[in-house]
């Protein structure tokens, strides 16, 4: 395969850049309802439809539950789709989340992360994708704008690959990236076209047929259930590795590689590991940067997949390492760690002795600022040397 | 981990051919009532087919008839027939009731 054209150079909203990598895709039925941070995705899609820019279907909906319901029914049928949502909304769809991972319809969603209901928050956090965690979904946090579309790109790459069949969930920061202006090269529309290509090459998907009636679901034949449960989380397994193969071909044609799973940042030689993710991670490099001046060999993990959990490739980088830090934007209710916390301590045992220290920071659009992440790589550099340590610190509340 | 089971769907996706065989519970074995069509009556609207939540009347041409293996004897066909064409007659008045 030869390299990409260069795309068009554009200083675009990350939300913008959502509704930019959906129709560049050409998704053949759109529903999407508005919601802070996420609303610009909704319009500027129904704006693409009005101008002709968009050949799908946009569906105007009443309500979150109606617009996963929407994308669902046309996936089944066979068609491509696309939705955007965020916190309140991605709640109200719950439900229909569930159905359409059970349904195995590959659908692609755009989640611009924001708190989630209980005590109003209109404000940044990654609570709304933790609490969708076990809906059987795919997902994906990404750190800029131009990852946010080139994201999108492979997420229907992975989604509608035969030996996947799942709807995934692309993440990033809202309020932060969603608002945040950057310069973004969009692809040519023809470039995009020639990498989804492959997906037209494999067998085609199960999908409704008129005047065929077919029976969707188990309709509580035990063994049936518990047969698709199994193949759905065979299938998610299988995620992993293609994420990594995908993010491959990206770059080769694109140009632009992500590191797949995970991104790695001066691990190799590293004594300590800080385990981060989303628009965060900016910062924390920049940080491991200074530190590394400063003596302290301290590397980054940027958590890219988070379901499946990419446990194969962070016990390749963390075995053997002194200490690690985590830096969650969202709780774990019910567990005093942060929820990325709590899953790489289910890692503990490959990982080896290692202390891991939880770090939770950035609620509510509250920065987590350079002198935060100073503070938590000395603190992990500290404990590698066998200094006591905190498990637990909610850093906001110690200021 | 060794596999024992033998795949029920043929997809990866919990889909059947409803036309081959439709996977669903046993829903016959639930009735106590069972619904007769009177031929005569039925104007062939099609509304007993149209609500019948197991979706099992049978299209005859001219009148519906009822699936036995499906029909869980719930009775909608009979309350929906505007010409009160179908009946609910318990089990146990039939030979295989």
């Amino acid at each position: 395969m030869v390299s990409a054209q260069k795309g068009q150079v554009r200083v675009i909203t990350g939300n913008a850049v959502g509704a930019y990598g959906a129709m560049l895709c050409r998704p053949e039925v759109v529903a999407a309802y508005p919601i802070t941070p996420q609303s610009e995705i909704a319009e500027l899609l129904s704006q693409f439809k009005a101008d002709g820019v968009l050949d799908g279907e946009y569906v105007e909906v009443e309500g979150e539950n109606s617009a996963m319901n929407v994308v669902l029914a046309a996936s089944v049928a066979g068609a491509r789709t696309f939705t955007a949502t965020s916190s309140y909304g991605l709640v109200f769809m719950y439900d229909a989340l569930q159905e359409t991972s059970g349904f195995r319809a590959p659908v692609v969603m755009v989640n611009a992360n924001r708190e989630t209901p209980g005590i109003h928050a209109v404000s940044s956090g990654q609570q709304d994708l933790i609490s969708a965690r076990d809906t059987g979904w795919i997902q994906i946090i990404v750190e800029n704008d131009q990852e946010i579309l080139d994201q999108i790109i492979m997420a229907y790459r992975l989604a509608e690959d035969y030996d996947i069949q799942l709807p995934i969930m692309v993440n990033y920061d809202g309020f932060y990236l969603s608002y945040l202006a950057e310069a973004v090269e969009i692809p040519n529309i023809e470039d995009v076209d020639a990498f989804l290509a492959p997906l037209k090459q494999q067998p085609e998907r199960q999908k409704l047929v008129p005047g065929v009636a077919i029976g969707c679901g188990t309709h509580g034949m035990e063994m049936g259930y518990v047969e698709a449960r199994y193949k759905h989380c065979q299938a998610l397994e299988r995620v992993k590795g293609k994420v990594d193969e995908i993010d491959k071909a990206f770059g080769d044609y694109f140009g632009r590689y992500y590191g797949g799973q995970i991104e790695e940042y001066r691990t190799d030689d590293a004594d300590i590991v800080i385990l981060a993710s989303g628009s965060a991670t900016g910062t924390v490099r920049t940080v491991i940067d200074t530190k590394r001046e400063q003596g302290i060999k301290v590397g980054l993990i940027k958590l890219r997949l988070f379901r499946p959990f990419p446990a194969e490739r962070l016990i390749g980088v963390l075995k053997g390492k002194k200490a690690i830090g985590v830096i969650d934007r969202s709780l774990c209710f019910g567990w005093k760690y942060g929820p990325m916390c709590m899953e790489l301590r289910a890692l503990s045992p490959e990982i080896g002795p290692a202390p891991i220290l939880s770090y939770i920071d950035g609620l509510a659009n509250l920065d987590i600022t350079v002198p935060h992440i100073g503070r938590v790589i000395d603190e992990v550099s500290a404990a590698a040397q066998g200094k006591p340590y905190q498990e637990v610190t909610w850093i906001p509340m110690e200021e | 981990m060794v596999i024992k089971h033998k795949n029920i769907f043929k997809t990866e996706s919990a889909w059947s051919n409803a036309d081959e065989k439709l996977l669903c519970l046993d829903t016959g074995s639930w009735r106590t009532e069972r619904p007769v069509v009177d031929k005569e009556k039925c104007n062939y609207c099609g509304l007993c087919a149209l609500y019948c939540p197991p979706q099992c009347m049978k299209d005859m041409g001219d009148h519906y008839e009822v699936d036995l293996a499906y029909c869980k004897g719930c009775g909608i066909c009979a309350t929906e027939c505007p010409l009160k064409a179908i009946t609910m007659v318990p089990e146990g008045e039939f030979a295989d009731g």
